[in-house]
């Protein structure tokens, strides 16, 4: 139940992806018959992706990674821009991959405010409007947190940003795929997509700009990708790509209610059966397979092992848990203090997961709670104070 | 999860000497919730041994190894054999701790000490090693808030 880490590949899209490492080895820039088997899956590919988020083919630029997306977004926008501004609003809970780049930015003399959000995790459209100055020239706001799942009012912000101010770019990488996601409806100029995180491969991802919209490369290269962003192209993973999000948008609608019944059903198993347990996030607007919660007197990484020694996979944002023993940014963001953010828990449905696994989570989780809490000084001061 | 080795894994699937003793004769805590982990060491003391020590421990998979490992190193040990117990000994006897987790996890040894410390403190004795072992600046150490 750990699918925002790794979603595993759909057996069709490994059917699509094995010609381009078998056969079909072809460079899409070569004049040969080799090089056009290669080329149509890289164009086939980017009519599927512009299909799952109601784009243009021609505004696709394949990636490596998410990371590499938002990084490009980010920073090439708004160097792109930099004559007209240097100052850049991006939300408190964004992902690392946006936040340093605003970082490096910063280093070449932009100005970075961050959106506030509130204790469920989401922005309020006025803050950022609030924040957007004569000199602002880009606004980076995810669509959906990959960390608690709260879906963001993006079209709102669109809607509201001065015409001719600041450009708007979304981090789709946990929502695309797993949510309706339509450019046009959002209003956006650029948005981020990973194929990892709807059973694509991992390393194949991209970035949707809007026709017209100046941007910087990242790398200095040749021709791929418009030269937006040159080096030879990862034919295989591309055509992964493109493969999981036809399926994507194919399945979404019965995924997504899938996924959002299994969801609840874990939501109230936990808050129910688990004493001093609160849910993280959204109650309403939130990605249909996140469920994540805070849970009282025990710390995340003890947590995670022990339900990994029961076969189930989950993820925390607690310090011991991240290699730099930090604790979720994203939660601190929204009012969950330290201590509670050591016991954070996430649990992220794929469409693998059934009502069993769900029940075996909910059989699980609250033994391996209670065994941590009966180890936990924190809780025994608690039951003490109780008594009085 | 192979970050940890076989004996920590050891330790914190089956930790060994969980528990607070009512009427201890020391107790030391050390930690806080807000790096991520805390322990609590509870001991008693007949004839100058730990005839018997527990403690409870808020904290990762390592924190809860070591806080077991502690435990079964200084039980039945005079106080001045378990002064002697240090955090770096008791890595080695887990063998190894990951590197990140060797400064916030490994705070076993010292909530011992601790422990002993009040002992001495309740009791007006003075046990050689304690104090020229004056406590390393660790407790808010450096988990970044």
């Amino acid at each position: 139940m750990d699918n925002v880490a790794a979603s595993p590949l759909l057996p069709e899209v490994r059917e699509a992806m094995l010609p381009y490492l078998g056969e079909v080895f072809g460079n899409p820039q070569s004049l040969h018959d080799w090089g056009d088997g290669a080329r149509e899956a890289v164009e086939g590919a980017r009519e599927q992706v512009a299909a799952l988020i109601g784009g243009n083919p021609e505004e696709v630029i394949f990636t490596s990674s998410g990371t590499e997306a938002n990084n490009m977004a980010v920073k090439g926008m708004a160097r792109a821009r930099a004559d007209r501004g240097k100052h850049i609003i991006v939300s408190a809970i964004e992902h690392f991959s946006v936040l340093n780049s605003t970082r490096t930015l910063q280093k070449e003399g932009f100005e970075v405010s961050q959106a506030p959000v509130d204790s469920n995790g989401a922005v309020d459209p006025e803050e950022v409007i609030k924040l957007v100055r004569p000199d602002t020239v880009l606004v980076s706001v995810m669509h959906a947190s990959g960390e608690v799942g709260t879906i963001q009012p993006i079209a709102e912000i669109a809607a509201r940003l001065p015409k001719d101010g600041p450009l708007l770019h979304t981090d789709a990488v946990a929502s695309a795929g797993n949510i309706p996601v339509d450019v046009k409806g959002l209003g956006v100029h650029a948005l981020s997509l990973a194929g990892n995180q709807f059973n694509g491969p991992r390393g194949s991802a991209a970035l949707w700009v809007r026709r017209g919209v100046r941007m910087l490369p990242l790398l200095d290269g040749g021709v791929q990708e418009g030269g937006r962003r040159p080096g030879t192209e990862d034919v295989p993973a591309i055509a992964g790509l493109g493969k999981a999000a036809e399926i994507a948008g194919r399945d979404l609608a019965g995924r997504m209610s899938k996924l959002s019944g299994l969801r609840d059903m874990l939501i109230g198993g936990v808050l129910g059966r688990i004493e001093h347990s609160i849910l993280t996030g959204h109650p309403l607007k939130r990605l249909p397979g996140y469920a994540s919660f805070c849970l009282r007197f025990i710390e995340g990484e003890a947590t995670l092992m022990l339900l990994n020694s029961h076969g189930i996979a989950a993820a925390s944002g607690s310090a011991c848990t991240s290699r730099a023993l930090k604790a979720s940014h994203v939660l601190l963001a929204m009012g969950v203090n330290h201590e509670l953010a050591q016991g954070s828990m996430l649990f992220t449905l794929g469409p693998d997961n059934d009502e069993e696994d769900v029940n075996y989570v909910l059989e699980k989780l609250p033994q391996v709670v209670e065994r941590l809490r009966q180890m936990s000084p924190l809780y025994s001061r608690y039951l003490k104070e109780q008594k009085g | 999860m192979p970050v940890y080795s076989e004996k920590v894994m050891q330790h914190f699937m089956n930790p060994h000497n969980v528990g607070e003793i009512e009427d201890a004769d020391g107790v030391g805590e050390i930690g806080n919730p807000v790096c991520g982990d805390m322990m609590t060491f509870y001991i008693k003391v007949k004839d100058n041994r730990i005839e018997d020590v527990k403690y409870k421990t808020f904290g990762c998979g390592a924190a809860i190894a070591v806080s077991s490992m502690v435990s079964d190193l200084v039980k039945g040990k005079t106080l001045e054999e378990a002064l002697t117990v240090t955090p770096a000994a008791v890595a080695v006897e887990l063998e190894g701790l990951p590197k990140n987790k060797m400064h916030c996890s490994n705070l076993g040894a010292q909530a011992l000490h601790r422990a002993i410390k009040d002992y001495a403190i309740k009791n007006k004795i003075d046990i050689p090693g304690l104090t020229d072992k004056e406590e390393p600046e660790e407790d808010e150490h450096a988990c970044e808030t």
